[in-house]
């Protein structure tokens, strides 16, 4: 595959590996957070942490728009599915998300119309074949996901379309960027930057943590050697004691983003004054919903949310997991009470969720890997 | 809700607005391009797809320079370890 | 929204499913490892009030991990109250379900093994049973149809037992309004198949319900077969050492049946590689006598036969992603699908696990016949850790592949 198969060779992360080393300053520990949960994934997918040294610890951040999402907030999608004659649409990774009374996946089998899609469009090509109900659409994740919802939106209001609403549950990056950076339990010394939220956003948002916290941020592609390479580049700023945004995914990402996506999310939506986020908390200007000029189009508006708070289970330490304070196999419940099947938190249940990528991939200890790749 | 993936276009849909036909190794899928609508966008281009949207056009040109990096880097690996293993004081 | 003073509800399916857990290691704490448990219990709190000892980091996650194998080698238990599409799936919940509803109520010697075919001893012969039903959906696809699946099916079961097939019945179910024309289509499809591969459908039933059930065709198929003298399968036969092979690319079935769905606006040149494997492992088992296991890789895909493999034999499973045969299309489509093609249904191909003196005959014995011209050597079977399967990335790092989660493609076959 074009474009990706040359990203994933295996000399070339040996050489990386070697350079990352060389610069170590001896007896010091790096920490270095990648936000995006799609590179947690990738990560561990591939056993890039078998390239890096001891001295540099990958510390997992929030960048899981599935993880984030509070169980009241499941909860009220589930009470939207419930009503008559709505058809809820979801991308796959919602589906099985605990709320207080079960998942999508077991609404399902009791009956409820839930259907998975993989675009806004397919939920709109079903309001279309189904005019006699109301179809509602799921709409998560960052500014990578909120250009094709709005996009959906104006589509939507173009073709009069009278039977298709959004619950909006997008979030942004930089306030939960912000939220790490200003957490006392931690220190990192530099950002993997989310890749795909930069395309839209570009990279002049980021500029405050090299600007006021003096942390180097590299934005990073998705294969591995695009992430083995922002670390290289990364550890390359900290030996100049440098502390600058570079873009890494410069074949993808544009300096300053996408004009037309920045345009539809604005033209559909505006930021809440503040939004829960699973672990996190309130995070004032943290979210997007639906603008009153589109509110034909806003589940919340069309249907009455219960909007009951449901505060995170005492045992589950997501939110720990989510800041990079806990590593997944230290949260107590980890592949006891809460595992891929049986998740307690969001983070097991996601596939971009740190304790699901360790679980599924990288659920062995260094020594163990070593030992078993050398027989 | 996948991670976007690279795709080549293939051709533009006559009578519908931004959608265009792209190609994933062999697999072909129709896409909805709007957001490029800054851009020009031709048969041949590269772009990556999300849920089902273009969300940024692939410049070549950078991949070949990020790829040339990359060489470079194996190159100089492989050089320091030829001459290391060339170099042995006895 | 609330404001966020208001006082929030709990969720307390949580608190249940915890006070069970602390149950379970009560329990297990009494039979073994008290101690092990005590030390995490002080590990982590060393942690928390700055002791001047902690545990160093490695030894703390190898505690936390056997803690893990621990909870996992517990008594598979169904928590749901309502069957899901994930029993369905081929993974952990099917496998739960099988062990804790099935097993546990029918529980004897022969079912015990869990194998594709049940191996019995009939008068002095060795006979291999098996059973198996079809609710795909589309009923037809490029490649094959519901008729051909249920035939090759119910084969390839038998021949992973080593077993001659011989003799199938079949069950229909067919739902009101459903075409004659179209059952006739199907029926001709099995019949071919059935000359394909050697065998005679030999009795049957039909039953019919009411529109809106059973979804157009469901079929129901046993098959029997003679396991010849000498041979004994079985994927708890599997030692380090051995050779794991796969018969051929992975991931066909499945995402041609994703595809002909047509909900997906997914156009691609890929057909299902449905397909009776009786002649296939003969040639097999004539060249290569150190055949120890064999299973077709269906519903679950690869990565569920390795971890049969794993758990089964308590060994570990190692297999080196790019010797895994994909078609660059597969590959291609399971990108854009966001699914990974080892857990992905297969329908005519096997696994086979064989010793290492025979490896190299048994790789040519595949080789040389039609449905196996593209096999390959994916891994080897290691001592451990054991009942885990590891994948070396093509990228050089490793990373385990577990039983599948959850339900990426309902009813593909």
């Amino acid at each position: 595959m074009k474009f990706v198969d040359e990203f994933r060779d295996a000399d070339k992360a040996h050489a990386l590996a070697a350079r990352i080393a060389a610069l170590c300053e001896p007896g010091r520990q790096y920490k270095l957070m990648e936000v995006c949960g799609g590179h947690t994934h990738t990560i561990y997918k591939h056993g890039l942490e078998d390239y890096l040294p001891e001295q540099i610890t990958l510390v997992h951040g929030p960048g899981c728009p599935v993880c984030v999402i509070p169980m009241g907030r499941v909860d009220d999608a589930m009470a939207l599915a419930s009503e008559p004659d709505v058809i809820m649409t979801s991308f796959g990774d919602m589906m099985r998300v605990p709320g207080s009374n079960g998942s999508f996946f077991d609404a399902k089998a009791r009956g409820t119309d839930i259907r998975m899609v993989y675009s806004p469009l397919d939920s709109l090509k079903i309001a279309r074949q189904n005019p006699d109900k109301r179809v509602v659409f799921m709409a998560i994740g960052f500014e990578t996901t909120a250009p094709s919802t709005a996009m959906t939106v104006l589509r939507a209001a173009a073709e009069g379309l009278a039977n298709f609403s959004i619950f909006c549950n997008h979030v942004t990056i930089i306030p939960a960027i912000k939220a790490i950076l200003d957490s006392p339990d931690l220190r990192l010394d530099g950002f993997i930057g989310p890749g795909h939220v930069s395309t839209v956003i570009g990279c002049r948002p980021y500029e405050f943590i090299a600007r006021d916290y003096g942390k180097p941020v590299v934005v990073a592609g998705f294969e591995p050697l695009d992430i083995l390479q922002s670390i290289y580049l990364l550890m390359l700023q900290l030996s100049r004691r440098a502390a600058a945004i570079e873009n890494q995914y410069s074949r993808v990402v544009p300096w300053d983003g996408n004009a037309v996506a920045l345009r539809a999310i604005g033209q559909t939506m505006e930021l809440r004054p503040y939004f829960e986020w699973r672990g996190l908390g309130f995070i004032s200007h943290s979210a997007l919903k639906v603008r009153q000029e589109y509110a034909q189009f806003d589940a919340e508006t069309l249907f009455s949310v219960p909007g009951v708070r449901v505060a995170d289970p005492k045992a589950c330490q997501c939110g720990e997991v989510l800041k990079g304070v806990l590593k997944p196999w230290e949260c107590k419940v980890f592949g006891t009470a809460c595992t891929p099947e049986t998740p307690i938190g969001t983070c097991m249940v996601s596939p971009e969720g740190a304790c699901a990528a360790y679980y599924n991939y990288g659920r062995l200890t260094r020594q163990r890997v070593k030992e078993a790749s050398t027989s | 809700m996948c991670l976007g993936i690279p795709g080549e276009v293939i051709e533009f849909l006559p009578d519908q607005a931004d959608l265009a036909r792209v190609d994933v190794s062999g697999v072909k899928r129709v896409i909805n391009v709007g957001l490029l609508a800054d851009e020009r966008v031709e048969p041949g281009d590269w772009v990556l797809i999300h849920v089902g949207f273009a969300l940024s056009k692939i410049d070549e040109a950078e991949a070949a320079a990020a790829l040339q990096f990359l060489e470079g880097i194996g190159q100089a690996y492989e050089d320091e370890l030829a001459a290391l293993a060339e170099s042995r004081i006895e | 929204m609330t404001a966020p003073h208001d006082s929030p509800a709990r969720a307390s399916w949580v608190e249940e499913a915890l006070r069970e857990h602390e149950a379970l290691q009560r329990t297990q704490h009494e039979q073994a490892r008290g101690e092990h448990d005590e030390i995490v219990g002080e590990a982590t709190q060393f942690e928390h009030h700055g002791s001047p000892q902690p545990l160093p980091g490695t030894v703390r996650e190898e505690l936390v991990l056997e803690r893990i194998d621990r909870a996992r080698r517990a008594r598979p238990r169904v928590r749901e109250d309502r069957i899901t599409m994930s029993h369905g799936a081929g993974g952990k919940a099917t496998q739960t379900l099988i062990e804790a509803v099935f097993l546990d109520t029918f529980r004897n010697p022969l079912l015990e093994p869990l194998e594709d075919a049940a191996q019995l001893h009939v008068n002095g012969a060795r006979v291999a049973m098996t059973t198996d039903s079809y609710v795909v959906k589309p009923l037809f696809f490029p490649g094959g149809d519901i008729g051909d699946l249920a035939v090759n099916g119910t084969v390839n079961d038998l021949s992973m037992a080593g077993a001659v097939p011989l003799y199938l019945s079949a069950g229909f179910i067919l739902e009101e309004g459903f075409g004659v024309a179209d059952l006739a289509r199907i029926a001709a499809s099995m019949q071919a198949a059935a000359i394909r591969a050697g065998v005679q459908v030999v009795t049957g039933d039909t039953k019919v319900v009411e529109k809106g059930k059973a979804d157009g065709c469901y079929i129901n198929t046993a098959g029997l077969g003679i396991i010849e003298h000498g041979i004994s399968l079985g994927v708890a036969h599997a030692r380090p050492g051995d050779v794991i092979m796969v018969s051929g690319p992975i991931g066909d079935h499945g995402v041609t049946i994703m595809l002909a769905r047509g909900e997906l606006d997914i156009e691609a040149d890929i057909t299902s590689d449905t397909a009776p494997l009786n002649g296939l492992v003969a040639g097999l088992l004539a060249a290569a006598p150190g055949v120890r296991a064999l299973r077709d890789a269906t519903r679950g895909g690869v990565a569920t036969i390795l971890n049969e493999i794993a758990a089964a034999a308590g060994v570990g499973v190692v297999v080196t992603e790019d010797d895994i045969p994909v078609r660059v299309q597969v590959r291609g489509a399971s990108e854009l699908l966001g699914i990974d093609p080892m857990y992905v249904a297969c329908e005519g191909r096997l696994v086979a696990v064989v010793s290492p003196e025979d490896a190299d005959s048994a790789l040519a014995a595949l080789k040389a016949h039609p449905q196996g011209t593209d096999a390959a050597v994916i891994g080897m079977v290691t001592a451990g850790p054991p009942g885990i399967v590891q994948l070396k990335t093509a990228f050089g790092g490793t990373r385990i592949v577990d039983l599948l989660v959850g339900d990426p493609l309902p009813r593909i076959c």
